[in-house]
């Protein structure tokens, strides 16, 4: 079964894919911060890194990493993937994110993801992201998400700095 | 435990949050007001998501949000515990503005191993939440 839109199947990556997925990485102040990392990015598929620090521990008696610092990784990756799927780069959105937690992370670890995005239509991505340390098949955390494309509309940049009127 | 009875005090709340490494990282404040729990991200450029508009990471957001479960759960239950997360359903509603932002939740069900709860945060009014949460916790029976 052939899906016209399945982004699977659409034109090779062009090599301006992964300068865009370093800038949403690294070129944003949070994902700095958190230190996170693209590992490879190919056609609606992205993988990464966030490493094992002990500012991103969530429970100081254990030592494992925050739910939040994955919750924001993965919403991170499932835009790289977003824009890995798409034809021509544009801006996009979060409408929504389910983070389901299966497991501690390992104490010392650095969390991998893969993210994958299994439908485009005209205005919204869809996509699901799994984190693990060594493979996808033992997961700490899945992700169900959903994005706005081109969710800038008229808006331009700076738009933001103001107070809503 | 034994301190089960006692409400806790928002040095306690805070004392709690400061003990997180990524709580710290966010920045995190706590106010208590009676048993109405408020937790505050004060803004800083590290939780920029995209440096255009600008706008907050959804994933801090998201973070700042699971925080605030967990924390009134916490008060709720009067134990200096934070419960476990089992999942989270993030509704991004509005961009959030590089400024403070403000979170409750309310506890839609407290049973003896799951809690539901709701969360909202919003930044310039509070009828216009920028992000909503809904998550399961893991939490310890009181008695346990």
């Amino acid at each position: 079964m052939s899906n016209p839109n399945d982004p699977t199947l659409s034109a090779p990556l062009s090599p301006q894919i992964r300068v865009i997925a370093d800038a949403m990485m690294q070129g944003a102040p949070h994902g700095r911060a958190l230190g996170l990392t693209i590992l490879s990015v190919e056609r609606a598929r992205a993988r990464g890194l966030v490493p094992y620090r002990a500012d991103l521990i969530g429970d100081p008696e254990t030592g494992v990493i925050a739910g939040g610092v994955i919750t924001a990784f993965l919403d991170n990756l499932c835009g790289v993937a977003v824009m890995a799927a798409l034809e021509h780069p544009t801006s996009i959105a979060t409408l929504d994110l389910r983070i389901d937690y299966m497991r501690a992370a390992i104490v010392g670890r650095d969390v991998l993801a893969d993210a994958h995005c299994f439908r485009l239509t005209r205005s919204i991505a869809f996509v699901r992201a799994v984190a693990f340390e060594c493979a996808p098949d033992d997961p700490i955390a899945t992700a169900t998400a959903t994005f706005m494309l081109s969710s800038d509309g008229s808006r331009r940049a700076g738009a933001n700095r103001a107070a809503p009127t | 435990m034994s301190d089960a009875a006692q409400p806790l005090t928002q040095d306690q709340i805070a004392a709690l949050l400061d003990a997180i490494p990524y709580a710290r990282f966010l920045g995190l404040r706590a106010e208590l007001r009676g048993d109405e729990l408020t937790l505050v991200l004060p803004y800083k450029d590290e939780l920029i998501g995209n440096p255009m508009l600008p706008a907050l990471h959804g994933g801090a957001v998201g973070a700042f949000m699971e925080f605030t479960a967990v924390a009134t759960l916490s008060v709720k239950q009067r134990q200096l515990r934070l419960p476990k997360t089992i999942d989270v359903t993030v509704d991004y509603l509005r961009s959030g503005r590089p400024t403070d932002t403000f979170a409750r939740a309310s506890v839609s069900k407290l049973g003896r191993r799951i809690a539901n709860v709701r969360v909202e945060a919003w930044q310039y009014e509070r009828i216009e939440p920028i992000a909503s949460l809904h998550g399961h916790f893991l939490v310890t029976p009181v008695d346990a």
